[in-house]
């Protein structure tokens, strides 16, 4: 059953892509005959529901695997709000390096580091109903900053022009983009570190 | 309508940042704990990239600013993660409640 769930899950965040597509064509058309709703309404109430969905999955799901296949389509859905926001470079970069790097690397390390008792044992620490208040609060009084705040005028999205982007990350940004390509650097090396066996001791 | 609204995108990364906090604080697993984390970091991700696509003189600096942080936190979860196998190697468990030696 839990199997069945998440396959429809994957199937269906491999399903929105050809119907992002498809809305970005029509974009503008009212959807469905709903007057004042657009195409990309639909699709950003789709992409929050599958967001929220797998990410609440990403922190309650017992099978500390599926945890990780839920978090791959917790990104993916953020890709799609990504591209409705119009900054399609970010959404490449996350498909990229989230979906494509760190989602493998989190399921790499979750194989290395399973036991056999971990799927039967308690998930949660014993202070989990705690947190689950905290984190609760915490939603509130975000929404509540957002709704109170006046924002200004901002009733359009902006499109990021992708040759604009390069000029300002290669001009104004250059010396942060060379940090992090070091950091980049001390964290591959670090890793390969902290990870490789120990000979002396004989690991 | 609400996909013009920069409030329901903002509501949205909060209430994920929230996700990521309830998984942070509760779970037991360190691989659990560092993946609350990568949705938190997704969360501010999606605030900054809502601001630049809503405010007109922010729009490219947010694309870079979120560049940036995808990249510090593909280099947080290398390290993260290799310092949850170096513990797994010495301790033989994930779970961050039985690391305990400091408090016997």
């Amino acid at each position: 059953m839990k199997y069945l769930v998440l396959t429809g899950l994957l199937i269906g965040a491999l399903l929105t892509l050809p119907l992002l597509v498809a809305a970005l064509i029509v974009a503008g058309e009212p959807a469905f005959g709903i007057t004042g709703w657009q195409w990309r309404d639909f699709l950003f109430a789709l992409f929050g529901v599958i967001l929220l969905v797998s990410g609440l999955a990403v922190v309650t799901m017992r099978d500390i695997i599926r945890c990780g296949l839920a978090m791959i389509v917790c990104f993916a859905a953020l890709a799609g709000l990504y591209v409705l926001l119009g900054a399609p470079l970010v959404a490449g970069t996350q498909v990229l390096v989230y979906i494509g790097a760190i989602s493998v690397l989190v399921l790499f390390a979750i194989m290395l580091t399973q036991t056999k008792a971990a799927p039967t044992r308690l998930v949660f620490q014993s202070q989990a109903p705690a947190a689950a208040v905290a984190a609760l609060i915490l939603a509130f009084v975000i929404g509540i900053v957002v709704v109170g705040t006046a924002w200004g005028d901002v009733s359009t999205v902006i499109g990021t022009a992708t040759d604009t982007l390069a000029g300002v990350l290669f001009t104004d940004y250059l010396l942060p983009f060379e940090v992090v390509s070091v950091l980049l650097l001390v964290a591959v090396i670090g890793g390969v570190y902290l990870a490789k066996r120990d000979e002396e001791s004989g690991g | 309508m609400i996909a013009d609204s920069l409030d329901a995108y903002l509501i949205l990364a909060g209430i994920l940042f929230a996700i990521g906090t309830f998984g942070f604080l509760a779970r037991r697993n360190a691989i659990s704990m560092l993946m609350s984390i990568e949705l938190m970091l997704n969360a501010v991700n999606l605030a900054i990239i809502a601001f630049g696509a809503f405010v007109a003189e922010l729009t490219n600096d947010a694309s870079v600013i979120a560049l940036m942080v995808i990249a510090v936190a593909a280099a947080e979860a290398t390290v993260g993660l290799a310092i949850v196998i170096a513990i797994f190697r010495n301790r033989g468990t994930p779970l961050v409640d039985e690391y305990h030696t400091m408090n016997r």
